[in-house]
């Protein structure tokens, strides 16, 4: 079992409007088979023998599913293995990388205030839901699965873009902190689907709306986030919500309102 | 009291502005070079054709109308958008790594203003050097006057002298360069997407970019090669005045 220690540049921060900084750390004798997290826990241990602030990062399910880890690693978001969430990360393929400096950031946009240190406040991400990413329509309990017939190809696309956990991880590749590929996720997967019919293109006026008014940037079709989703998904899903939200602005018979900015 | 949601305060709205002024502009360089090609069939087709160019005033002026247009309205959302992305990410990261972006991508903010500056060294050049220059040498190249009636000769002398290849050459590169990214981006922002076609999307651009960039890059190298030469005929176009 391979051990090595490594130098960390951690960015320390006491809360939104504080300055934030680097600071350095040695994390001792990491065991390959830790995850990136792990590496973390046993690093705030010894901060807290020593009586110094442990680390603050965000995590929940440490499985990939939930969206609430989110580490900038030497630049990477979410670290540098594809399809992967920074708590599903392990140290060995960061070894193999032959990396021992490596720089944790976190989140870095307007949209997404730092609380502490790596923890950043995603609630932007949800504003961006309650605006309309949801179905209104009462459906009653659960139906037989196959009772309103969906194409195949049509239900894999919807569930493609349903897979979206909410990280963030677009935004904080994106040069320009733009959130276009999680709100096209949430947009599509219920565009694609009979029950989200109804609401279609009022939905998306309203996401997009509220997309814009929490401050994040502009799509100028990089690429960047597609790569750096831990799920994979395709920009595609972005042109498909432009074509709806331009359909929808053009020819739509009614208005729907501006939000106002969020602050 | 609540405003409504108009499609230019979006930023997609915005892009989607972006991709149609873009595509009038690429709709012209594409006319622009296949007319210009006309060199290659000799003087006085080539001023022939720049005659005719102006017999349909109406036409002439709705296209430089339309351009002056979609230049004002690419720019204006360019820097809207530029500003506003700008102001979405306060704090750089200390590392920054790009997986996917391309040199033309990154290079967007680069390559426009390069356009846009080679455009009004190109205007200045071959559509007002008449009146900018009058009889005297232009750019202060000896022997180097506009002739009024013969644009076969005000491009083709231009272009056997360093000082109007090399903006040029570099204008078309950024063109190039510009339209790589550009072209692209124009069906994302659109949203002309279909998985059965997406792959020609990056054909296309790559196609039409080389096409531009070689294409125009053919007048300077035909020039400097010898293949085409100033011509001593002379011609008499008072729509050319
Ligand atoms: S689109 Fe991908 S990167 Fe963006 S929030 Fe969803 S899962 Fe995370
Ligand atoms: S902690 Fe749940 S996805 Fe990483």
């Amino acid at each position: 079992m391979k051990t090595k220690n490594l130098t960390l540049h951690v960015w320390r921060q006491d809360g939104p409007d504080a300055k934030g900084a680097f600071e350095t750390y040695t994390a001792e004798n990491v065991n390959e088979h830790m995850s990136f997290l792990e590496m973390l826990d046993d690093l705030n241990e010894k901060l807290i023998i020593e009586g110094k602030e442990p680390i603050a990062f965000d995590h929940d399910c440490r499985e990939g599913i939930c969206g609430s880890c989110n580490i900038v690693v030497n630049g990477y978001a979410h670290g540098p293995q594809e399809r992967t969430t920074v708590c599903q990360l392990h140290m060995r393929h960061v070894f193999a990388l032959g990396w021992s400096e490596i720089w944790l950031e976190p989140w870095r946009a307007a949209a997404f205030p730092v609380i502490k240190d790596l923890v950043v406040d995603r609630g932007a991400l949800d504003r961006i839901i309650q605006s309309g990413g949801y179905i209104s329509i009462r459906t009653g309990s659960a139906r037989d699965a196959n009772e309103t017939p969906i194409p195949k190809p049509i239900s894999d696309r919807a569930f493609d873009a349903a897979t979206c956990i909410g990280c963030g991880a677009c935004v904080a590749a994106c040069p320009n902190a733009s959130a276009s590929l999680f709100t096209a996720a949430k947009v599509s997967h219920l565009g694609m689907l009979p029950q989200g019919q109804t609401e279609r293109f009022d939905r998306v006026r309203k996401m997009v709306a509220q997309m814009d008014a929490e401050g994040f940037g502009s799509c100028t079709n990089h690429g960047e986030c597609e790569k750096a989703c831990p799920k994979g998904i395709s920009i595609d899903f972005i042109a498909q919500m432009n074509r709806d939200f331009v359909k929808a602005m053009v020819t739509s018979k009614h208005d729907v309102e501006a939000p106002n900015d969020a602050e | 009291m609540q405003r409504a949601l108009t499609l230019y305060n979006t930023t997609i709205g915005k892009k989607a502005v972006m991709a149609a002024s873009g595509f009038i502009l690429l709709g012209f360089t594409v006319g622009h070079l296949s007319g210009n090609l006309k060199a290659f069939a000799g003087p006085t087709e080539y001023n022939e054709y720049a005659r005719w160019l102006r017999t349909v005033p109406a036409l002439l002026w709705g296209a430089r109308i339309a351009l002056l247009f979609a230049v004002l309205a690419h720019i204006g959302s360019a820097f809207q958008l530029w500003k506003r992305n700008k102001d979405a990410r306060p704090s750089r990261y200390q590392k920054n790594v790009s997986v996917a972006t391309d040199y033309a991508a990154k290079t967007m903010y680069f390559s426009g203003p390069i356009l846009l500056f080679y455009i009004l060294f190109h205007l200045a050049h071959l559509t007002f050097g008449g009146m900018l220059f009058g009889e005297g040498a232009m750019f202060g190249i000896e022997g180097y006057a506009w002739e009024v009636s013969n644009p076969y000769n005000n491009m083709v002398r231009g272009f056997q002298h360093w000082p109007v290849v090399i903006p040029y050459v570099l204008g078309v590169v950024a063109l190039g360069v510009h339209l790589f990214h550009g072209i692209w981006s124009m069906f994302q922002s659109l949203g002309a997407n279909h998985p059965k076609y997406n792959h020609l999307r990056r054909d296309l651009a790559i196609g039409l970019a080389a096409l531009l960039t070689l294409g125009n890059l053919s007048f300077p190298i035909a020039v400097m090669a010898g293949y085409l030469e100033p011509t001593n005929l002379t011609f008499h176009f008072p729509e050319l005045m």
